[in-house]
This record gives structure tokens, C-alpha cells and sequence, in this order.
């Protein structure tokens, strides 16, 4: 792991009885970086992710993190309540679905400033005002910030989600098919959002999509799986104008034909 | 429900019968139960027969009591089956709670009120220690007597609602629906939730306020009345055009507070929850009030994610006499269905052992 | 007293592992430790969890109060009381000051109480999240980790909608800095004299099968906001029998046209009060 990654994945192996998820990963992270991975539903893309995200233990391999005082932990080694406590300020999770993050009969405004409160905040008005903050960053309404999330749109929900995870300034954010389940304008508007908001925060992340347009918008580099493997991995610009692996050409040019 | 045999059937059943019928009747050296003693001294089964078999009269609830060998939902099924042959020749007026002759009145919610707290023949504070003296015959002491203070009795929902503090009660929006006529239908009223509920198992609906009590679907209750009695029913005969008194029913009736709704423009107030049973029954009526209260989570705007919330999920299984039916006529000969379920298994097997073979 | 049974009704096995349940409470103030309740012959939610409690520290020494409510001669405290008159026989009282054991449902008794004194609480709910989260796999796990957010989203909400925090009673409290507590169904008027009390609290809960302690001198705090802070209020009125201007009161209802009446819920409180010759009409 060279001085500055912030998370150092190396021979990451699991399988799910005889079907091999992941074999002999490597993936590096820098700060400030998005890295994408993509794959066809099927190759481990999502397997990766929980994995770098300690939500899944590997069989093999280690996964590095080096936390902002420059030490390094083995994630899957720290103790429970540090790895949760990391979950809740260092590092974010964007889920697909966001009703699987948000607490849909709370306010808008109690699901972003529940982190800041679980974090030990406990003046009322100024977590208010933070998460109205947050929803402005998010592009919505500040005027919905005491309403439920039951009457917001996919798309909001979504952005809601995104909120609910920066307002501890992670450093690392894993996000699982973010614009999944959303139709193609909001997408467009949701992706803008985000490239801006980690350009803007700095923040690192790791992006898993089977849509390879998502990765070049978002994306510095790409990795490609299949059946658990790597096959490539490089800038995503190179990777995706000039695939070397027959798995990747095939990926590409299936984009093109559609 | 009876096997069918492959040989004799018809006979089997008629001995099936017989030693049923001995059984019941058990040693005949030993008294026979009557139907008296069963209405006098076991009056809660009694009161629970009646409720669940939604037919309000003692003596025949005894009988069926005694025919089902104390086993109630048996003896509720026999008097639903009874209730059929029934005909139905009026509606009652709907029953004045109000003026119930009462003789248990109970409030947690204020220490005193008037009418005051009347704790009548409970159980409530009694020690759960087996008293063996009750295994040879004997009487009690006489209790004491005072004459009845006759002294107002307003329900304490209408002390609330003085000063606005209550949600009111529901207006009725036409005729209420009839159960025991028409199939249940979703979304349903409260009418008809209400009435489902009323003639549902006491131990089905116990278990589900009971979870709303530990968090599946809160709503932070009080008891703000309790109250046993006996009521006046009357029908207006068509030849006569007023009302007449035709008899008394035994009632528990039980009106839940419950958590306060409100929002920043709306001020909040009390909800309720609603129960009533025949008879001396203050855990269903209990029951009752805390799950008619979980099912309304949907018109009072809240989620509705708890079992207890979910109106299809109670009111489908909340009918012992369904659920009996249906559980246990697994018992009935299904050998044709699982022929076909043998030969589908053994026809899989086999493809799998030649596609394991054909692998090696 | 019935000689039929050991004295106050539980075998001395069954008494020692309520004890050690009650000392390893001590070790962790509001620390919910589970034991082994048995069926007592007064139902579930009545009390046996607080019985239990009693049952396993009273000596035939010790001077017993039982009151619900605050009052000593509501049914429920009579029927507990003569539950320990018939199993262990010791002194009774209605004297806060005079009792060495108080067990209690939804009160805490408005004098001070002392050193040398135990008081049990009576608790329904032991778990301070079960409305929020039903699951007791997770509360173990979210007590355990001291992620706590979720109390502190639920005071958030209440002042979204109602512009202060809407928890009346059982209003959850931080212990020793660590754990968070149900102190049972006292109003929340009650909760600043849980924080450094001189006598040692126990809390039962029968049904749920939990024990748990506040050892004497604990810090204990209720929940709140900087900028909304916890306040504990009563109903604006003297008592309408002593007059007592801080005290608990509780709302009689005198007749069918509005009419109202507040007296002190602690009796022993407002008789004592009498006794030395207050009155409402008195200036206090």
C-alpha cells in the first residue's frame, strides 16, 4: 500500500458454496478518487463492495483503510463498535434502494441529522439548520425538511439518502447502483448532483453500476469484473475507448448497439 | 370431523360416536353435570361461549358447553351452527351503555370520578394461590351489602370530551354492515371491524394487544373506563310503533384513551379504542379496544407496519370457528393430493440422479 | 402469617439468584440484566418483577411500604401488602421515613429518601427503546455499542411536531454516563430525584424478566437539548388538601359539570403536611 491510498484491497477471495464470487481481487482507492466497478449482474460487483465496506468477511485477502490520522486498520479485523462507528462519520453507504437507509416515518430533517446526533450534537436549532443545509446541497426544498419522506418522489428519496450520509463529511462513500430503479431524466439530474458534490467535498468513492455511461460520467478509473475476476482495470476513459480484455470489448460494444 | 375408513365406514362412525358419547359422560357412578351448575358456576365460560358463538343466551351455552366437554370453541362452534336455524325476526335498538345497570366500574385514568370506582366481583386483586378448601362443597360468607348509591355515572370519555380533550366519537354513515349476512369485504368499516373483532377468539386478540403493548404498533393506552352490568334491549314491534323492553344482556364494555394526535396547526388530542363482549369478560373487551385501536393506525395517518395494524391479516384470522374449520380438516383424507405430490417427487428424484449419472 | 411457605413466599435458591441478578445490576448502573422470574401468584404486570425484588432483600428486621401511585391505599398496594403480611409478616408503614424497603409503582415518594433506604420500582417496560425498535436482538446490540441516535431522532421529531418534547412519563434517562434507562412510568416530574439519590434503586420488571439498579450517588439525566432542556412540570394548582405548591398532584373529578379538584398523589406526603398544620388557605 503506497502513502497515500485510503483503502488497499489485496487477494480477496469468497465463495458462496461452489460458486465463486470473488477470486483474487486486488483494487486500490485513492483520496479524492472515484473508482467504479463494473460487471454484469452476476460477476461480483456487489460481492466487492460489501467486502471493502466490511459488510461481508472475505476467505482470503485483506482489505486495508487509512484512517485521517494516517494510521492503517485491517477492516476486517477492527472490533464491531469501531467498524459501526466508522460507518457513521468516516465512511458513508449509498443503497440502491434509499427506504433501505432512510427511516420513512421520521422527517426529512431527523434523517440527515441523525447522524450528527448519534455522533453526541444535542442542540436542536443548529442540527436543523445543518440538515437544511444538506437538503439545499441535495437540491431540495428546504421547506420539506420537517415533512416525511413517505410523500417524496424516487428521486428525492434518493437525494434524501445522499444527504442523510455527508453530513458527517465522510472521506469514503460506497455506492451501490445509486441511480438503479430511476427513470432516465432523474438520473441524468441525480448523477449531476453527485459528480458535483464529490468534486466539490473531495470526497472518495467506490461506485458499483453494470452501466458503463454512469462510470465515465463519475468515474477517474474502472475496474472490470466477471465471474469474480478482474479482467481490467485502469482511467476509465482508456479502458472504456480502448478495451484490451475480450470481456471488456464486449461490454462496450453491447453499449453501443443499445 | 371423522376418518374415512376404507371398509365399514359408516359403521366405524357410529361406534366413534358412541364412545364419544360415553366419554363425555365419563364415569356414571358419578354425578352428572347439569346445565344449571354449568350456568351458575362457570358463568365465564359461559360468557366466553356466548361471545365467540355470537348468540347471547345462557342456557343454551351451558348445554353446548357440556356437550363439547368444556372444550369452548367447540361449544361456540355448536352455538354459531345453532344460530343459523335461527330466524330473525327484528333489529334491536343499539344499546345504552349510558344507563347500564352496573356492577364493576373502573377508571385508570382518574383517581376518583364521579360515580367512583366500583370494583365489584374481580378477580383483580385476588392471590393466585390454589385454595384447596373450594375441593369439598361449602358457602361463602355473605358479602356485604349497602344499598345501591344511585349517584350519576357519566362515562369518563365524555369527562374528556368537556373539555375537548377526546377525539369524538365516529358518526355512523348509514346502516351498519352485517357479518353474520353478508361476507367480509377490504377495506373494511369499522362497523364491520368492530363486529369481527366482538365475536373473534379471545386468545388470538389478547396475543395481538398484547404486542402492541411491547411495540409492534404502540399507542400508549389507559383504561379510561371499564364497565360490567346488565342492559336493556328493545325492539319496536311494526303492530305497536314504540319501543318495547324484550330483556337484559350482561355487558362488558371497555373504552381505550389512546395516544394523542395532533400537528403544529392541528392541537392534539386523545384517540380511542373501542371494546364490548357478552357477558362478564373484561380481557376480551380489553383486547378488543387495544387491536380496534392498532387497526385504525391507517385513518389516524400513522404507518401501519405492526401485525396487529394489518386489517386484512386480524379480520381473516380472527374467526375461531374459520380457523378451526380449516386447521383441522387436515385431518380429512387429502390422499389423492398427496398421491400426485408422491409420484411428482419420485419422478424429480429420478431426473436428478440421472443428470448426476450422466455428470459422472 | 401462613407458615405453608418460606418466608416472603421464595425458596432460598430462587431468592439468591434474584440477588445475584441485583448485585451485578449494581456493578452496571441501568444495565438491564435478565433472570429468571418465576410465575407469582399475582399476574404479570401487577408487580412481580418489584415482588420478586422485595422478596429476595426483606428481613424479618426491615419496615415495608408499598404504595401505587403515590398512595398507600390504592388496591393494588393493598394487595401486595398483604401478600408480604401473610409470607414474611415484617412491619408495615405508610411513613416514607419510617420504612427501610419502598416498593413502588409509578411514584417516587416526595420526601428525600435516605442512605439507608431501598426503594424497588415496579416496571412494566424495561427496555427505553422497545417503542422505537421491537426487536430485542437489536436494543441488546444498540446498548451494548451506546448507539443511542435513535432516542435522540425521537426528541428531534417531537419538537418538529409539537414544538417540545412530548414523553410525559418513563421519560428516558442517561445513567452514569453510559447506559440509557426506563425509570418505569414515574411521571417526568419525578425524574430529577432518580439523579444522586442517597438510597440505593432497584427496578423489576416480572414479565419481561429484567433487573436493574441505580446504585446511591449515580448521576442520571434526562434526555434533552441544549436548547430545549428537560423541564419537569405539574399541574399549575396548590393541593387542594395542604396546600403543597411542588408537589406531584393528581386530578379528581368532583362532578359532571367540569369540576375539579388537585391533591398531593403522595399521601403520606400531604397527610404528614396536615398533620404539622398546613392547609390550602395558608400563604405558602
Amino acid at each position: 500500500m503506497s502513502e497515500d491510498t485510503l483503502l488497499s484491497a489485496r487477494g480477496l477471495g469468497l465463495r458462496f458454496g461452489a460458486v465463486p464470487a470473488l477470486v483474487d481481487v486486488d483494487a486500490e482507492l485513492w483520496p479524492g478518487e472515484v473508482l467504479a466497478v463494473v460487471g454484469e449482474s452476476g460477476s461480483g460487483k456487489t460481492t466487492l463492495l460489501n467486502v471493502l465496506s466490511g459488510r461481508l468477511r472475505p476467505q482470503a485477502g485483506v482489505v486495508w483503510y487509512r484512517d485521517p490520522e494516517g494510521r492503517l486498520h485491517d477492516v476486517h479485523a477492527m472490533p464491531l463498535p469501531a467498524l459501526r462507528a466508522l460507518h457513521r462519520s468516516d465512511w458513508g453507504f449509498v443503497h440502491q434502494n434509499p427506504r433501505e437507509n432512510l427511516r420513512m416515518g421520521v422527517s426529512a430533517g431527523g434523517n440527515v441529522g441523525e447522524r450528527l446526533m448519534a455522533q453526541g450534537a444535542r442542540h436542536y436549532g443548529r442540527i436543523r439548520e445543518e440538515a437544511i443545509a444538506w437538503l439545499r446541497q441535495v437540491e431540495i426544498d428546504a421547506d420539506r425538511v420537517d415533512d416525511l419522506p413517505r410523500s417524496f418522489s424516487g428521486g428525492m428519496l434518493q437525494r434524501l439518502q445522499i444527504a442523510r450520509t455527508l453530513v458527517t463529511h465522510p472521506r469514503l462513500v460506497f455506492m451501490d447502483e445509486p441511480t438503479g430503479g430511476l427513470d432516465v431524466s432523474v438520473q441524468a439530474r441525480l448523477l449531476d448532483l453527485v459528480r458535483s458534490l464529490v468534486a466539490r467535498l473531495g470526497i472518495a468513492a467506490v461506485l458499483v453500476t453494470h452501466d458503463l455511461a454512469v462510470a465515465r460520467l463519475l468515474a477517474h478509473r474502472i475496474v472490470v469484473m466477471q465471474r469474480g475476476r478482474v479482467v481490467e482495470a485502469g482511467l476509465t476513459d482508456q479502458v472504456l475507448d480502448d478495451p484490451q480484455h475480450e470481456y471488456t470489448q464486449l461490454l462496450v460494444s453491447s453499449v453501443l448497439q443499445a | 370431523m371423522a376418518y374415512v375408513a376404507v371398509k365399514g365406514g359408516e359403521r366405524a362412525i357410529d361406534n366413534a360416536h358412541a364412545w364419544l358419547a360415553e366419554a363425555r359422560r365419563g364415569n356414571p357412578s358419578v354425578a352428572g353435570i347439569t346445565t344449571a351448575q354449568i350456568a351458575g358456576q362457570l358463568g365465564r365460560a359461559v360468557d366466553r361461549t356466548m361471545a365467540e358463538g355470537s348468540l347471547y343466551d345462557r342456557e343454551l351455552a351451558a348445554l353446548a358447553i357440556k356437550q363439547a366437554q368444556g372444550d369452548l370453541i367447540e361449544a361456540a362452534f355448536l352455538l354459531r351452527a345453532y344460530r343459523t336455524t335461527l330466524p330473525r325476526f327484528a333489529h334491536a335498538a343499539p344499546v345504552d351503555t349510558g344507563s347500564m345497570q352496573v356492577c364493576r366500574r373502573i377508571s385508570a385514568i382518574y383517581k376518583d370520578l364521579p360515580g367512583g370506582q366500583l370494583l365489584g366481583p374481580t378477580y383483580d386483586y385476588t392471590h393466585r394461590l390454589l385454595d384447596f378448601s373450594l375441593a369439598t362443597e361449602g358457602v361463602p360468607p355473605a358479602a356485604p351489602e349497602a344499598p345501591a348509591a344511585h349517584e350519576k355515572m357519566p362515562r369518563v370519555a365524555d369527562i374528556l370530551a368537556q373539555e375537548g380533550l377526546i377525539e369524538p366519537d365516529s358518526e355512523p354513515e348509514g346502516e351498519p354492515g352485517d357479518l353474520t349476512r353478508d361476507p367480509l369485504a377490504f377495506p373494511a368499516g369499522r362497523d364491520l371491524r368492530l363486529q369481527a373483532l366482538a365475536r373473534g377468539d379471545e386468545g388470538f386478540l389478547l396475543a395481538l394487544g398484547y404486542s402492541t403493548q411491547r411495540g409492534w404498533g404502540g399507542s400508549h393506552p389507559f383504561v379510561g373506563e371499564i364497565r360490567v352490568g346488565e342492559t336493556a334491549v328493545e325492539i319496536t314491534p311494526p303492530e305497536l310503533g314504540f319501543p318495547i323492553d324484550i330483556g337484559d344482556v350482561t355487558l362488558t364494555e371497555c373504552q381505550m384513551v389512546t395516544q394523542f394526535k395532533g400537528s403544529k396547526t392541528v392541537p392534539p388530542q386523545f384517540t380511542r379504542g373501542y371494546g364490548l363482549a357478552f357477558g362478564h369478560a373484561e380481557r376480551k373487551a380489553m383486547a378488543m379496544a387495544l387491536v380496534d385501536r392498532a387497526l385504525r393506525a391507517g385513518e389516524l395517518g400513522e404507518d401501519a407496519t405492526a401485525p396487529a395494524q394489518n386489517v386484512e391479516f386480524v379480520l381473516s384470522h380472527c374467526d375461531n370457528i374459520e380457523a378451526t374449520g380449516f386447521v383441522e380438516h387436515l385431518k380429512l383424507p387429502h390422499y389423492v393430493d398427496f398421491q400426485s405430490e408422491l409420484e411428482t417427487l419420485r419422478r424429480l428424484r429420478a431426473e436428478a440422479a440421472g443428470l448426476a449419472e450422466t455428470a459422472e | 402469617m401462613n407458615t405453608g411457605y418460606n418466608f416472603a413466599y421464595l425458596d432460598e435458591q430462587t431468592k439468591r439468584m434474584v440477588r445475584r441478578a441485583i448485585l451485578k445490576a449494581v456493578a452496571v448502573p441501568g444495565h438491564q440484566v435478565p433472570f429468571g422470574s418465576r410465575e407469582m401468584p399475582l399476574p404479570y404486570g401487577w408487580g412481580t418483577g418489584g415482588i420478586q425484588i422485595t422478596a429476595s432483600i426483606i428481613g424479618p428486621g426491615d419496615v415495608l411500604k408499598v404504595i401505587d401511585q403515590g398512595a398507600d391505599d390504592t388496591t393494588n398496594a393493598v394487595s401486595i401488602r398483604r401478600f408480604f403480611a401473610r409470607t414474611a409478616g415484617v412491619a408495615p408503614t405508610t411513613r416514607t421515613e419510617h420504612a427501610t424497603i419502598i416498593q413502588t409503582r409509578h411514584r417516587i415518594p416526595e420526601k428525600t429518601l435516605r442512605e439507608d433506604q431501598i426503594i424497588v420500582y415496579q416496571v412494566p417496560q424495561p427496555e427505553p427503546l422497545s417503542r422505537l425498535e421491537p426487536s430485542r436482538a437489536e436494543t441488546r446490540r444498540m446498548h451494548a455499542l451506546s448507539e443511542y441516535g435513535l432516542m435522540q431522532v425521537k426528541l428531534y421529531e417531537d419538537i418538529t411536531r409539537y414544538g417540545h418534547v412530548a414523553i410525559s412519563y418513563d421519560y428516558p434517562v442517561m445513567v452514569n454516563f453510559r447506559y440509557l434507562m426506563a425509570p418505569s412510568p414515574i411521571p417526568a416530574f419525578d425524574n430529577p430525584k432518580l439523579h444522586m439519590m442517597p438510597a440505593l434503586q432497584l427496578f423489576g420488571a416480572g414479565r419481561e424478566k429484567r433487573i436493574y439498579a441505580v446504585p446511591p450517588w449515580t448521576d442520571v439525566r434526562s434526555l434533552d437539548f441544549d436548547d430545549h432542556p428537560f423541564r419537569a412540570t405539574r399541574a399549575p394548582h396548590p393541593c387542594g388538601l395542604c396546600g403543597a405548591t411542588d408537589s406531584y398532584l393528581d386530578e379528581v373529578v368532583v362532578d359532571d359539570r367540569g369540576g375539579r379538584l388537585f391533591v398531593c398523589s403522595d399521601t403520606d406526603h400531604c397527610e404528614t403536611r396536615r398533620q404539622a398544620g398546613a392547609n390550602p388557605l395558608a400563604a405558602e
